[in-house]
């Protein structure tokens, strides 16, 4: 199951990136929105994957779930989420402005 | 006396919240800001002070037991990297309100200002490398709105590659925890630092440790990682300038020093003697950038790097005095970077342009503006007494102390091009006919020389008092390579 999860994990980080190299804004942030889920995907099966057990360690219990990935993965989600929504605004911002959504034509030249 | 540990991202916190009630009241805001940076200025320096008298604070939040909770760490080398950060927020904030951001000001702009602040000293302060990656992710929210703040076209462009870089190697960060929490099985340093000495496979920390290194180098700037720098800290206005590039950049390398000194100590000679190479090739570089424009806004941006290049150059020699002259240039740059963007923000705002070709004579109108600028070039290319002096002479000891005569020759070499980078500003823009630019208005620099002169004083005061500031380098030198000491104060074994 593990092994599964983390090819999926890394299909996405490809994805992610190939999308990220794309020149289309749009496209740069679905690669960034597919880069989060293979990160996180990666965290929740470092914790191993188990069905069924509680994930707290009390007396009677011995085999548990390993809660940390858990809350680690939480967290990172609310993050990537804020940042999501921000990039789109952002990027539609960007693209009223500079009249354009083409990475190519948003190079800018530094001695303007 | 823990609970201490808590205050340099809780005061800023906290004034960040009331600002945003007093967001539409801009002469408030302008007093709270300063009046909270003082605050946060004196908390902190109590702290560093207390620090270094007593040994490291620890704080348990939550009273959860050092391995499983989130822990505060407040060692010598966090405390005054988080007071130098205080001294370059109150810099900032008494510069802000004649720094010309007009509308900006409204936008919430100072709430901003201390939510960056938090999360720079919390990124400082943390005990956990999870709770770091949050810290960075704080501080990087804040900059993405200070950054795009008001919202030209330029910066728009220039921002959106900003987000997206940083967005990028937050998760790779994400993903390198990952791994390392799927090897050692935590998230706390100490523990890490603890469980990486009884891995077997030595192999697949190393993979994780270059991971990382990415990671916390694209946010330092390192070569060949810095492309995204100098462009977007030129776009926004120079008190947010002044703040990234004193503080976001030194976050990175503060993240390497604490990482590859702490957890990856397994194998040296690989990753280390890898740190030397990036650092010699950060400093050429760099200064090839400075050299190469006459934007005077982007030579400032573009001496970041070799700044960082040396920084990174005494962690890859790895001996006492190479780290204590690493800890001795990362205070000092950052006050010095700090300085120079305001620096060049007055300058900017008096000539009207930021490109030296349309510049002459500016000293016969500002002459204070003039030999404060001639005082950083000194700072920054470290002549005596001023404090780079001392950074660059511990930095050298050490290097030739390990037989690496390469980079000592290439980081001596770049300090000359630095000074003449900087000194280019000065005889350019400021020697020169004195009618040259005709319709050049005389404007009021109140309120904008003295932030950059208080910021010239503690410099000074670094470099003349270099008896006192020595030791506690040297201390803090020693402790970093030792990291038992680390793991025993938080594990308490």
């Amino acid at each position: 199951m593990e092994f599964l999860v983390i090819i999926l994990s890394g299909v996405l980080f490809a994805t992610a990136i190939y999308n990220l190299l794309q020149k289309q804004l749009l496209r740069i942030i679905i690669g960034t929105v597919l880069l989060s889920h293979g990160a996180h995907l990666m965290i929740l099966t470092m914790g191993k994957l188990k069905r069924g057990q509680p994930p707290v360690l009390t007396e009677g219990v011995t085999q548990y779930t390993d809660p940390l990935p858990q809350a680690l993965i939480l967290t990172s989600i609310v993050i990537s989420f804020g940042i999501t929504s921000l990039i789109l605004v952002l990027a539609y911002r960007t693209t009223q402005e500079n009249k354009t959504d083409n990475m190519e034509q948003l190079r800018g030249n530094s001695n303007e | 006396m823990s609970n201490l540990a808590v205050l340099p991202i809780i005061i800023p916190l906290i004034s960040a919240i009331i600002l945003v009630f007093f967001n539409s009241k801009t002469n408030i805001s302008r007093i709270l800001t300063r009046a909270f940076s003082l605050i946060g200025l004196g908390v902190t320096g109590y702290i560093a002070w207390y620090v270094i008298e007593n040994g490291s604070i620890i704080l348990e939040t939550g009273d959860w037991i050092a391995p499983y909770g989130i822990i505060l760490v407040v060692d010598a080398l966090s405390a005054i990297l988080v007071l130098t950060t205080n001294i370059v927020a109150v810099a900032c904030a008494f510069y802000a309100p004649h720094a010309g951001l007009g509308e900006k000001e409204k936008f919430y702009f100072y709430p901003f200002f201390f939510f960056l602040i938090t999360g720079v000293s919390g990124a400082f302060i943390t005990g956990d490398l999870f709770n770091l990656f949050v810290f960075f992710e704080v501080l990087l929210m804040a900059s993405y709105a200070l950054i795009v703040l008001g919202g030209d076209k330029i910066q728009f462009r220039e921002s959106l590659k900003y987000l997206l870089i940083n967005l990028f190697s937050s998760m790779l960060f994400v993903t390198a925890v990952a791994f390392l929490y799927g090897v050692v099985g935590t998230i706390n340093m100490a523990q890490i630092a603890q469980r990486v000495a009884e891995v077997d496979q030595q192999g697949i920390l190393t993979t994780i440790a270059m991971l990382l290194f990415f990671v916390f180098a694209t946010k330092a700037a390192l070569f060949p990682l810095y492309y995204w720098l100098p462009n977007s800290y030129v776009v926004p206005n120079p008190v947010v300038s002044a703040l990234f590039g004193a503080l976001l950049t030194k976050v990175g390398i503060y993240s390497i020093i604490r990482v590859f000194s702490l957890i990856f100590v397994h194998d040296i000679h690989l990753t280390h003697e890898f740190f030397i190479w990036i650092a010699g090739l950060s400093m050429i570089f760099g200064v090839v950038g400075a050299l190469s424009t006459n934007n005077i806004k982007l030579i400032v941006a573009y001496n970041i790097i070799p700044a960082i290049g040396y920084i990174i150059m005494g962690i890859g020699i790895f001996n006492q005095e190479a780290l204590s002259g690493s800890i001795y240039y990362l205070m000092q740059d950052m006050i010095v970077k700090a300085a120079l963007f305001l620096l060049v923000g007055v300058i900017a705002y008096v000539a009207g342009t930021s490109d030296l070709r349309k510049m002459s004579g500016l000293i016969h109108h500002y002459p204070v503006l003039g030999w404060v600028l001639f005082a950083f070039a000194f700072v920054l290319a470290g002549i005596p007494p001023f404090s780079g002096f001392i950074g660059k002479l511990l930095l050298l000891e050490g290097a030739f102390a390990d037989g690496e005569i390469v980079i000592s020759i290439i980081a001596l070499l770049t300090s000359l091009l630095i000074l003449y980078s900087i000194i280019k500003i000065f005889i350019r823009g400021f020697w020169g006919d004195e009618n040259a630019m005709k319709n050049l208005e005389k404007k009021s620099t109140k309120g904008l020389i003295a932030p950059i002169v208080f910021l010239l004083v503690t410099v000074v005061i670094l470099g003349v008092g270099a008896e006192y500031f020595y030791p506690i380098t040297d201390a803090i030198a020693a402790y970093l390579l030792d990291p038992q000491i680390y793991i025993d104060s938080v594990l308490k074994e």
